[in-house]
């Protein structure tokens, strides 16, 4: 087989790219005063998602709701304890699909920090060369694949293929980082923060050339971020997390236009006001996060919600379709025994 | 307004065995009692460096400064060891990114705020323990009673960056500065804490200089916003000039690549290249690299920092 052809679609538009139903993560962390008993961060629980051909589909949440786990676990850098996933109509990692490698050859990320995800002692050209060589591809067509990759992001092969990563500035880095996860024509990109650490003016460069990218190349994208404007700015979808659970999943003019969810709500209100003459008078919610090894029973927002009711103590909302989108909310449930519901 | 606090021309060198940086290149501003300055600039550009001049925190013996700051008619830059003690301890007052650095993990948030009280008031424990109480009601944080005996790690982030504030505040200092206090912070708990700023800058009339690199947060908190690029302020103006007007190519173009609301499907206007390396001093306008409206006379000298209108000063040959 060889592997740098790139890929060809199967199912056809309307299979999704990548299904994952049920994934499941918990950590176990050291707890009690002598590190003895053995709790869990619940940071992932029983998520299931779909990403269309084509789309990209932006998640949201604050720090600690389980992002980075969701795309640890769509590419296998950690195993689901819980979960199966397809990709293109072939299940992964099961007898008559496909194998985690051939899935990380389909699906790449990018990560936050630029640095770190590249090898101080290699050239930018031997990073990015890499990969394909290890697929068989040699050393001449790598060469040329990498002065490809290297004007493909924006960059002078002829300035930048020698350098080392510490001879780029943070913007430049994650071009290359940019560029290394497409070294193998991959189909899906999972971007964790991938423009979180870069200074706004940069910060436009590299959303610029993600959206040519992906119109180019014909590319699919999971952008992750906490920058709630960005992801406005780049997805088709939005699915919003809080404690290792989806709350609202839908149209991005939908999650945006008119969020169900309270904590939807909640976040899209904390965004401080570009506009001096609009200042926000009052915070939407109060309190932090709570600590994901002990989520609140029920629903796991009910701590820090002003609609909370008895029955989000006793029940698990579950994530139902609303006709724009999905939410796992009482309220909006017809028959849920929440005062706000409509009666079943 | 009085001005309290005035800073003229400050240059700040860090010279070390393998490299000098010029962190901040002439560098001057004025600061009301009761107002809020916002510093705006992108990574590097100068700010916090700027912040720490004010309370002399750079190491010594590999700092060269020039320049004057006056702290209500006192030089900050020729202050003895008695002098800059009671600046630290009892006129100003900082903030940070992180509370880590403001708190020692062993002792109990109760303990550290009170040992500040008292070491500023002389007052006896059990009244340094009750003014400490009082102060995290002042905050809000819940419980303060309970929360005295917490130590920093048991509390969330949230929680911690409010203790560190009422810290900040337990020696009633005139002048605060805030280097960045709510970037780690979650966005519905960084509006809590901005609110929270705000409120108690206009309850004690502080003079509050507010370093963030996110235009939305200096629009919530500022009454006037200073733009920092390569150790030099910019422009400077009123939070709705800026925003409505801003002068200068870079503050626009900050400004202009900054995502927001109702962007989407248009393509993004973006800043080519990437700020100056600091090695060498400036010779002429530090953004002519990266600036379209780049002319001769812009590399030929620094420009200087020209009034446009009251109170709106822009760093550029263009402004007029
Ligand atoms: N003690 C020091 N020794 C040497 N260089 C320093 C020192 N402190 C700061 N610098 C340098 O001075 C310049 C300005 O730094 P400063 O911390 O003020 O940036 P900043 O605007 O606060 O950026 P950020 O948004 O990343 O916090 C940088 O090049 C920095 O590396
Ligand atoms: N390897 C690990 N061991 C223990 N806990 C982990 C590990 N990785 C992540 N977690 C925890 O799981 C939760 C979700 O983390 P993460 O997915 O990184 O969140 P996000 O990316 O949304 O900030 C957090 O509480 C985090 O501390
Ligand atoms: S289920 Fe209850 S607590 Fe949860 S978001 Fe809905 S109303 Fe609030
Ligand atoms: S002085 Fe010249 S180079 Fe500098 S910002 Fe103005 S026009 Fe651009
Ligand atoms: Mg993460
Ligand atoms: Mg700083």
């Amino acid at each position: 087989m060889d592997t740098l052809v790139p890929i060809e679609d199967r199912g056809g538009p309307a299979q999704p790219l990548l299904l994952a139903t049920g994934l499941r993560k918990h950590f176990p962390v050291a707890g009690g005063l002598l590190g003895r008993t053995t709790k869990v961060v619940r940071a992932v629980d029983d998520l299931t998602l779909s990403v269309a051909k084509g789309e990209t589909l932006g998640v949201v949440g604050e720090s600690g709701c389980g992002k980075s786990t969701v795309a640890r676990l769509l590419i296998r850098l950690i195993k689901p304890d819980k979960g199966t996933m397809v990709l293109d109509g072939d299940p992964v990692d099961e007898p008559h699909g496909i194998t985690v490698n051939e899935l990380r050859r389909q699906v790449q990320m990018v990560f936050q920090d630029s640095y770190a995800s590249l090898n101080p002692r290699l050239t930018i050209a031997e990073t990015l060369a890499f990969a394909p060589r290890a697929h068989g591809l040699p050393a001449a067509e790598a060469r040329e694949r990498v002065r490809d990759l290297l004007s493909k992001v924006g960059l002078d092969p002829a300035n930048y293929a020698t350098r080392y990563p510490h001879e780029l500035s943070g913007g430049q880095r994650q071009r290359v980082n940019i560029a290394r996860a497409l070294a193998l024509r991959p189909r899906l990109i999972i971007l964790d923060e991938a423009v979180s650490a870069l200074d706004k003016s940069v910060e436009a460069q590299v959303l610029n050339m993600l959206v040519d990218l992906k119109t180019e190349l014909d590319l699919t994208y999971v952008f992750i971020s906490h920058d709630l404007n960005v992801v406005q700015y780049l997805s088709d979808r939005v699915l919003v997390m809080y404690l290792g659970k989806i709350v609202e999943l839908g149209p991005v003019e939908a999650i945006y236009g008119n969020p169900q969810h309270p904590y939807t709500r909640a976040l899209l209100s904390a965004r401080p006001s570009m506009d001096p003459r609009k200042r926000t008078r009052e915070a939407p919610i109060q309190g932090d996060p709570p600590n994901p090894i002990d989520p609140p029973s029920g629903c796991r927002f009910r701590t820090r919600c002003p609609f909370a009711e008895e029955v989000c103590a006793r029940t698990e909302p579950l994530l139902a379709d609303t006709g724009h989108q999905a939410v796992a909310c009482h309220m909006r449930v017809a028959g849920s025994g929440h005062s706000k519901a409509m009666a079943a | 307004m009085t001005n309290m606090l005035q800073v003229r021309d400050l240059h700040v060198t860090f010279v070390t065995p393998d490299r000098t940086v010029h962190a901040v290149n002439g560098v001057s501003f004025d600061l009301a009692r009761g107002e809020t300055l916002g510093i705006l600039g992108e990574s590097g550009s100068g700010k916090s460096v700027t912040l720490r001049s004010i309370l002399r925190l750079h190491p010594e013996h590999r700092t060269r400064w020039s320049g004057s700051i006056k702290l209500e008619g006192d030089e900050v830059l020729e202050m003895g060891p008695k002098a800059l003690s009671d600046l630290r301890g009892q006129r100003v007052s900082m903030i940070f990114q992180e509370p880590a650095t403001a708190f020692d993990p062993v002792f109990t948030i109760g303990q550290q705020i009170a040992e500040t009280v008292r070491r500023h008031t002389g007052k006896s424990e059990t009244e340094a323990m009750k003014r400490a109480k009082d102060l995290l009601e002042m905050v809000r944080i819940p419980s303060p009673a309970q929360r005295l005996k917490a130590y920093p790690h048991e509390m969330s982030g949230g929680m911690r960056q409010r203790a560190m504030i009422a810290l900040a505040l337990s020696c009633n200092p005139t002048l605060l500065l805030a280097d960045e206090p709510t970037t780690a912070l979650d966005a519905t708990v960084q509006i809590q804490v901005l609110l929270l700023v705000r409120e108690l800058q206009r309850e004690f009339n502080l003079g509050v200089i507010f370093v963030t690199h996110d235009i939305g947060v200096a629009v919530e908190v500022s009454d006037r916003i200073g733009v920092m690029y390569a150790g030099k302020l910019v422009e400077m103006a009123p939070v709705e000039r800026m925003v409505d007007a801003p002068q200068h190519p870079y503050s626009r173009g900050l400004l202009a690549s900054t995502v927001h609301d109702g962007m989407r499907g248009q393509r993004l206007e973006s800043i080519p290249g990437a700020p100056p390396d600091l090695a060498e001093v400036p010779s002429g306008c530090s953004f002519a690299p990266r600036c379209k409206f780049v002319r001769p006379d812009c590399t030929a000298a620094i420009p200087s920092l020209r009034d446009v209108e009251a109170a709106h000063a822009v760093r550029c040959v263009l402004a007029a």
